[in-house]
C-alpha cells in the first residue's frame, strides 16, 4: 500500500483508539480529580458497560438501531447506579482515604470481573452495529460505525465540558475539587457530590464500552487493556484535568495508530510507557495538571 | 398426641431401621463393582479459551457416556474430573499437579492452547503422569517434550500444513502472505508453510504476526504486500469474528487476494454472520467438516448426535452456539485411545503407569469407526502423535462445503525424535 493511503487508516485507527480512550480516561481523571480516589475497577466498568450492552440488546427486539440506542441509554445508567451503590458501601465507609480506596478497588475490580464471569460466561459474545455502513475508499474500506464512535465520543465530551463549566452541579463539582473542606463549609453536600462524580466516571466507562461492543466483543477479561491506557493518558494529561486528558488521548490513541502501523504495537506500547516515565520524572503533575 | 423422636411409632422404627441397614450394606456393595478409571481433563473453561472448553467438554461427556453404557474400560466404570486452567500456562501446571496428586486421576488429558501445554507439560514429566493433548501443536512431535506427553487424537499443524501447500499452490495462487497468532502455534504455521510452499515452487512474500491476545486488526492489514495472491491466515482466541469481520470491511468491494483460512479463524463462529459476507468462494482447512458432507462416513450422524450437533456444526439446543467441529473430536479419539491402551496393557491403577504409555508407543493402526469420527489415524509412537486425513472446504452460499481430502501418508515427514529410546 502507498504511503498516502497507509497513513490515512493509520490516522483513522488511531482516532477511533483515542476517542474511546478519551472517554474512559476522562472518568478515571474525574473521580481521582474530586475525590483523589485512584480507581482501580475502572476498566471494569468499562467490561460491564459492553456486557450490559449485549444483555439489553439480546433482550429487546426489534431493529439492530433501536436496542443498540435502549442500550447506549440503559447500561451507562445501570453502571452508574451500581457504582454509586459501591461508593456508599465501600469508599465512603474508608473515609475516601487513598491508600485504603486503592486496595478496596482492587478488590471491586476482582469482585466485578468475576461476578460477570459467573452470571455472564467467559464467552466473547458480538453486540450488532446500529447500522452496517461501509465506506469504500479507492485504497480500502473501513467500518462507516467506526467513524460513528469518533463523532458520538466527540459529542459526549463536549456535553461533559459543558456540564462542568456551564451548570451549576458542575460548578459544586469543581469546588469540590478545589477545596473540600471550604465547599462543605459553604453548605456543599460533599457526600453527594462524590457519590455522583463516581458514577459519572463509571458511566462515562461504561458508554465507552457501550460504543466500543459492535467493533469488538463482550468479554469479561475486556477491562484490562482499557485500564491500563486510561491510566498512561490520564498521568500524561494531567490528573482531574479533562482538556489534559483529551490532549493525551489524542496523542496516545494517534501516535499508537501510526506507530503499530508503520513499526509494530508492541513498540507503540513500549514509547507510551516510556512518555509516562518521562513525565513522571520531569513534570510530575502532568502536561496540563495543577501544582499539588 | 403427636409422633416424634421421643414418641416413635412401630412404622417409624422398622423404616428407620430398615434404612441404617441399607447404609451399612452399601459400601460393601459399592467395593464390590471395580473401582473407576479417573481421567483428570484439563479445561480451558475460561480465558481465551473458553470457546473450545465449552465444546471439549461437552465431547469428552458424550465419548465418556458411550464408553460407560458399553462397559467402561476392561470392565470398569470411568470417571472424567474437569477442572479448569483458564487458558493460562502456569494455572496449567498447578491443574496437572491437583488432577494428579490431590484428586488421584490416572492420567491427564484434553489440552488444545499450546502455551498451556508447553506450560503444563513438564510438570506431567515430574509427576510421571499420561499427559495426552489435544492441541495440534507440533510441540509433541518435535521432541520438546517428554516421554510422558502424547498427542493421538490430532494431527499436528507440520503434517496439516504440508498436506494444504501443494493444493494451495496448484489452485489458488504461489505469493503467499501469513497472517498468524504470534506465539508457539502459530509460529508452527509460519515456519512449516514458509517451507512447504517454497517445496511448491511458491513463495511467502510476508509475514505478519498478531499477538494472541489483540483485540483490533485494521492495523496488521496494511501490511499486505500487493503483490499477494493468496492471504494465509489463522487466528485464535475471543476476537477471531473481529479478525474476519474487520478483514472484510478492510477489502470492502474491492480487488482482494484469494483467501485461505485455517478453520481456527472461524471455530465457534457461524459462516453466516452479518458482515461475513465476502468470505463466499473463499477456502479454508477443516480436519473435520462442520457441515456434514454428503460422503460422510457411516459413524457421521451417530457422533452428531452424541454430542448434541447438527449437521450445520451448531448446537442442536441452540442454532447460534456454533461448536469446534475441526478440533473437538480430539477428546472422543483420545478417550477411546485411552480405553485401548488401558486394556492392552492390563492397567489397574497408577503404579501401572509407565506400562500404559508403553502400550500407546505400541499402538499403531486406528481405523476409521465410532471411536475415531474424523477418520482412520495412524499413529506414531516414537513421536507420540497421530496422523490423519485433513480437509479443505469451500463458503457456498454461506455455508462450508468440503471439495478436497488429502490422504494420511501427505501428511507423514521424517522422525524428529525417538520418545521410546528416552527414560521413563
Amino acid at each position: 500500500m502507498a504511503f498516502g493511503p497507509f497513513l490515512l487508516l493509520a490516522l483513522m485507527e488511531g482516532l477511533v483508539t483515542a476517542a474511546v480512550l478519551a472517554l474512559a480516561a476522562a472518568g478515571l481523571s474525574l473521580v481521582f480529580g474530586v475525590m483523589r480516589v485512584v480507581n482501580v475497577a475502572h476498566g471494569e466498568f468499562y467490561m460491564l458497560g459492553a456486557v450490559l450492552a449485549w444483555a439489553v440488546t439480546t433482550m429487546i427486539p426489534g431493529p439492530p438501531a433501536l436496542a443498540f440506542l435502549a442500550a447506549v441509554i440503559i447500561a451507562p445508567l445501570l453502571v452508574a447506579a451500581l457504582a454509586a451503590a459501591a461508593d456508599g458501601l465501600i469508599l465512603k465507609r474508608l473515609n475516601y482515604d487513598p491508600e485504603a480506596t486503592i486496595v478496596a478497588t482492587i478488590g471491586l475490580l476482582y469482585i466485578l470481573q468475576q461476578a460477570a464471569l459467573s452470571l455472564y460466561g467467559p464467552n466473547a459474545n458480538p453486540v450488532t452495529a446500529p447500522f452496517e455502513w461501509r465506506i469504500q475508499l479507492p485504497w480500502f474500506g473501513y467500518s462507516g460505525y467506526k467513524l460513528f464512535v469518533v463523532f458520538a465520543a466527540g459529542m459526549v465530551l463536549l456535553a461533559l465540558w459543558l456540564f462542568m463549566n456551564r451548570t451549576k452541579a458542575g460548578l459544586v463539582m469543581r469546588a469540590t475539587q478545589v477545596d473540600r473542606t471550604t465547599a462543605q463549609a459553604f453548605g456543599i453536600n460533599v457526600d453527594r457530590v462524590y457519590m455522583g462524580t463516581f458514577a459519572l466516571g463509571a458511566g462515562l466507562a461504561a458508554l465507552a464500552g457501550v460504543l466500543v461492543v459492535p467493533i469488538q466483543q463482550a468479554q469479561y477479561l475486556m477491562g484490562h487493556d482499557p485500564l491500563l491506557l486510561s491510566f498512561i493518558v490520564v498521568i500524561i494529561g494531567g490528573l482531574g484535568s479533562l482538556r489534559g486528558t483529551l490532549i493525551a488521548a489524542l496523542v496516545i490513541g494517534l501516535s499508537d495508530g501510526v506507530i503499530s502501523m508503520f513499526f509494530t504495537p508492541t513498540l507503540a506500547k513500549i514509547l507510551a510507557t516510556l512518555l509516562v516515565a518521562m513525565v513522571l520524572v520531569f513534570r510530575p503533575q502532568g502536561l496540563f495538571g495543577a501544582k499539588a | 398426641m403427636t409422633n416424634g423422636l421421643l414418641h416413635p411409632t412401630r412404622r417409624g422404627l422398622l423404616m428407620a431401621g430398615g434404612a441404617g441397614l441399607l447404609t451399612a450394606a452399601l459400601p460393601g456393595y459399592v467395593a464390590a463393582q471395580a473401582a473407576p478409571v479417573k481421567i483428570g481433563f484439563q479445561l480451558h473453561r475460561t480465558g481465551i479459551g473458553a470457546a473450545y472448553g465449552r465444546w471439549y467438554e461437552r465431547t469428552a461427556q458424550a465419548a465418556l457416556k458411550a464408553i460407560n453404557d458399553a462397559g467402561g474400560i476392561a470392565g470398569r466404570p470411568v470417571e472424567i474430573l474437569f477442572e479448569d486452567d483458564a487458558t493460562d500456562p502456569k494455572r496449567g501446571s498447578e491443574v496437572v499437579d491437583k488432577l494428579t496428586q490431590s484428586d488421584g486421576c490416572d492420567l491427564v488429558m484434553g489440552t488444545l492452547f499450546s502455551h498451556v501445554v508447553m506450560g503444563s507439560a513438564p510438570r506431567a514429566g515430574e509427576l510421571k503422569v499420561p499427559y495426552l493433548v489435544c492441541s495440534e501443536g507440533y510441540h509433541v512431535a518435535s521432541g520438546a517434550l517428554n516421554r510422558w506427553t502424547l498427542q493421538p487424537g490430532i494431527t499436528d499443524v507440520r503434517a496439516q500444513i504440508s498436506t494444504m501447500a501443494p493444493w494451495v499452490a496448484a489452485n489458488l495462487g504461489k505469493k503467499v502472505t501469513m497472517v498468524f497468532p504470534d506465539y508457539a502455534f502459530g509460529h508452527d504455521h509460519r515456519d512449516f508453510f514458509t517451507a512447504a510452499i517454497q517445496a511448491q515452487g511458491g513463495e511467502v512474500v510476508a509475514q505478519i504476526a498478531v499477538p494472541p491476545t489483540e483485540t483490533s486488526f485494521t492495523r496488521y492489514f496494511p501490511q499486505i504486500p500487493a503483490e499477494t495472491e493468496v492471504l494465509y491466515h489463522v487466528m485464535v482466541g475471543p476476537a477471531v469474528l473481529t479478525f474476519v469481520k474487520e478483514l472484510g470491511e478492510f477489502y470492502g468491494t474491492g480487488a482482494k487476494p484469494a483467501l485461505f483460512g485455517f478453520i481456527d479463524s472461524l471455530e465457534a463462529v457461524d459462516t453466516a454472520t452479518p458482515g461475513l459476507e465476502f468470505l463466499e468462494g473463499s477456502h479454508f482447512w477443516e480436519a473435520h467438516p462442520r457441515v456434514k458432507a454428503a460422503d460422510a462416513g457411516e459413524h457421521e450422524g451417530h457422533y452428531r448426535a452424541a454430542v448434541g450437533v447438527d449437521d450445520n456444526g451448531a448446537s442442536v439446543s441452540d442454532a447460534a452456539d456454533v461448536s469446534t467441529y475441526s478440533h473437538m473430536f480430539s477428546t472422543w479419539e483420545t478417550l477411546y485411545f485411552i480405553k485401548q491402551a488401558m486394556e492392552a496393557s492390563g492397567y489397574t491403577g497408577p503404579a501401572d503407569r509407565q506400562k500404559l504409555v508403553e502400550a500407546m508407543e505400541a499402538i499403531t493402526d486406528l481405523p476409521y469407526g465410532i471411536e475415531r469420527p474424523q477418520g482412520a489415524k495412524r499413529f506414531n509412537g516414537k513421536t507420540h502423535q497421530v496422523f490423519g486425513a485433513q480437509h479443505i472446504s469451500q463458503v457456498q452460499g454461506g455455508k462450508l462445503v468440503k471439495v478436497h481430502t488429502t490422504t494420511i501418508d501427505e501428511g507423514m515427514y521424517e522422525d524428529a525424535v525417538d520418545y521410546t529410546t528416552m527414560y521413563f
